[in-house]
């Protein structure tokens, strides 16, 4: 009798959501594994495009400098919702890539997260390799340096800067909330596996139906979430400090 | 070796098909053929309430498990559901605007129409009741209260079936709302009972979201729907209807169907009957009646005049 009370009672204890952990972990993981699926991708894929992008601006000089600068910092301000939005025209079956299928996958998401990241990560980039003293440039060169050789100091140079803005695409990324919720929908399977929700639309989703505190929650996971990126990142830059004076 | 694949998909096939029988007449349709829906991904764009209630998930589980297929639900807004579907990215909708859902029919993007379940709307808000609308038999009287007493409503102003069936009631009421008192919040249902309860206004609201929230915000029923005896007018009926794959050829209208069939047979009522949040059952199924309709054929110059 009293081990099937006992067992019963545990049985509601763990049925009931407790505040220490509200959450599955089966839903909580591939939440956040959504999350930084899309966002490592799209800033990745940004951060290729968009350094030697910075370089070629940052180096050339031509008429119109100012206005593809200016375009560049404009697009950081770029609404989340209105790039949801021109991608989802993109991407719907009615689109020009519409034949790929790709509306309420990752896939969609990591485009919009494409387009946002990349403003910002070639701003601070262009700004950073701006920033590196013209006699360094000057000195790469005259020890015999190629193009690509200057490009290489510079970006060595500039490091950074350059941590910094693909930092800044990833908080941009993966805080962001408008774009992913219409491409990609904020699904979950009905068994509580996360397919394109992210931890920003699961956060809109408790918010909605008025559970502020998962809401907090899981803000203080996607926290968690980006200092443990942005630790790693300085890390990486740090360990690549030392081995470039190892070189040199 | 093909040979015997072939055969043993042909065995499962008619296994499968006799012992679902009952619950899909499409069943047999698409396990018959070669490919079967097994392993297919089934697009359903719906609105919030039935999502955010629970309900869907509760639903789709038994079906993802008998056809071995995902079902990927998007929670928008009725109006939103239908346009994701006008678009061709959803393969079937389950919605609750009669008359968006008309209007879909009519252009020809949806078929097969089933009602699906029902519930009703209440009208919320806070117990100091300043409009003095309590138990209020009449919608369009407690409305009509509520805009002379100039006491805030807090409309969801989304283009959603809550949001279409107030303005129903507002027309109804011969009352046009605006001005300081009426605010749109542009929401879906949880952010406006939400909004409705920290402002201590009034507001309309699917019963099922309202249930199970309720604990949570300061607001109560103060006219019942017709679940609860009240008027006929906040009756709140939700369709479901697969998206013509003569309009958008890329649909995948074999598993739209078999959801269709799954949610309206006796089993898929039967989850909704005994859904429950907090102790209280939030849908009632409609799809099987003694006279069912099937929607299926709309005639020309058809005319899509609310049947409420």
């Amino acid at each position: 009798m009293l081990p099937t009370d006992a067992l019963a009672v545990f049985a509601d204890a763990a049925a009931v959501p407790v505040v220490e952990f509200p959450f599955e972990s089966r839903y909580l993981l591939s939440t956040i594994y959504v999350s930084l699926y899309v966002s490592v991708i799209a800033v990745g894929l940004s951060t290729v495009a968009s350094v030697p992008l910075a370089l070629a601006v940052g180096f050339s000089e031509f008429r119109g400098k100012r206005l593809v600068t200016s375009v560049i910092n404009t697009g950081m301000g770029f609404p989340s919702v209105v790039v949801g939005l021109l991608v989802l025209v993109m991407v719907s079956s009615q689109g020009p890539l519409g034949h790929l299928d790709l509306v309420f996958t990752k896939r969609a998401m990591i485009i919009s997260q494409f387009v946002l990241a990349t403003p910002p990560i070639t701003g601070i980039a262009l700004a950073a390799v701006t920033g590196v003293r013209e006699d360094v440039r000057d000195a790469a060169f005259a020890l015999g340096g190629t193009r690509a050789d200057v490009a290489l100091t510079v970006v060595k140079e500039a490091r950074y800067g350059i941590a910094t803005a693909v930092l800044a695409g990833f908080g941009r990324a993966i805080s962001e909330v408008g774009s992913v919720l219409i491409v990609g929908g904020n699904i979950a399977s009905a068994n509580g596996i996360s397919k394109t929700r992210t931890l920003t639309t699961a956060i809109r989703l408790e918010a909605r139906q008025g559970r502020y505190e998962l809401a907090l929650v899981l803000g203080a996971v996607l926290v968690a979430v980006v200092l443990v990126v942005n630790a790693v990142v300085v890390r990486l830059g740090d360990s690549k400090t030392s081995a470039g004076g190892g070189l040199r | 070796m093909p040979i015997q694949r072939r055969a043993f998909l042909a065995t499962a096939g008619t296994a499968a098909t006799v012992g679902l029988a009952g619950c899909s007449s499409v069943l047999g349709e698409s396990n018959g053929g070669e490919t079967g829906v097994a392993g297919e991904t089934l697009t359903l764009t719906t609105t919030t309430s039935t999502y955010d209630t629970g309900l869907l998930d509760a639903l789709n589980k038994p079906f993802q498990e008998m056809y071995g297929v995902t079902v990927d639900a998007v929670a928008q807004g009725t109006g939103a559901a239908l346009e994701t579907a006008r678009n061709g990215d959803s393969d079937v909708v389950m919605v609750h605007a009669r008359s968006l859902e008309d209007e879909f029919m009519r252009e020809g993007y949806g078929v097969n129409r089933r009602d699906l379940m029902f519930n009703d709307f209440v009208v919320v808000g806070p117990e100091s009741d300043p409009a003095g609308i309590q138990g209020s038999s009449s919608a369009t009287d407690a409305f009509a209260a509520i805009a002379e007493s100039g006491s805030t409503f807090v409309s969801r102003g989304d283009n959603s079936g809550t949001h279409t069936k107030e303005l129903v009631v507002w027309d109804e009421t011969g009352v046009e709302p605006g001005g300081n008192w009426y605010r749109e919040a542009g929401a879906g249902m949880g952010d406006v009972l939400n909004q409705a309860s920290e402002s201590g206004a009034y507001t309309l609201a699917d019963r099922g979201t309202f249930l199970s929230m309720e604990s949570d915000i300061e607001l109560s029923i103060l006219v019942q729907g017709p679940i609860e005896g009240g008027p006929e007018l906040l009756s709140n009926p939700y369709g479901v209807i697969a998206v013509d794959p003569a309009v958008h050829e890329n649909v995948n209208y074999d598993l739209a169907m078999a959801y269709i069939g799954y949610v309206t047979s006796p089993k898929g009522q039967q989850v909704i009957e005994d859904y429950t949040a907090n102790g209280q059952q939030l849908f009632f199924p409609r799809a099987l009646s003694e006279d069912p309709d099937f929607q299926q054929y709309v005639p020309e110059g058809w005319s899509a005049e609310s049947n409420d």
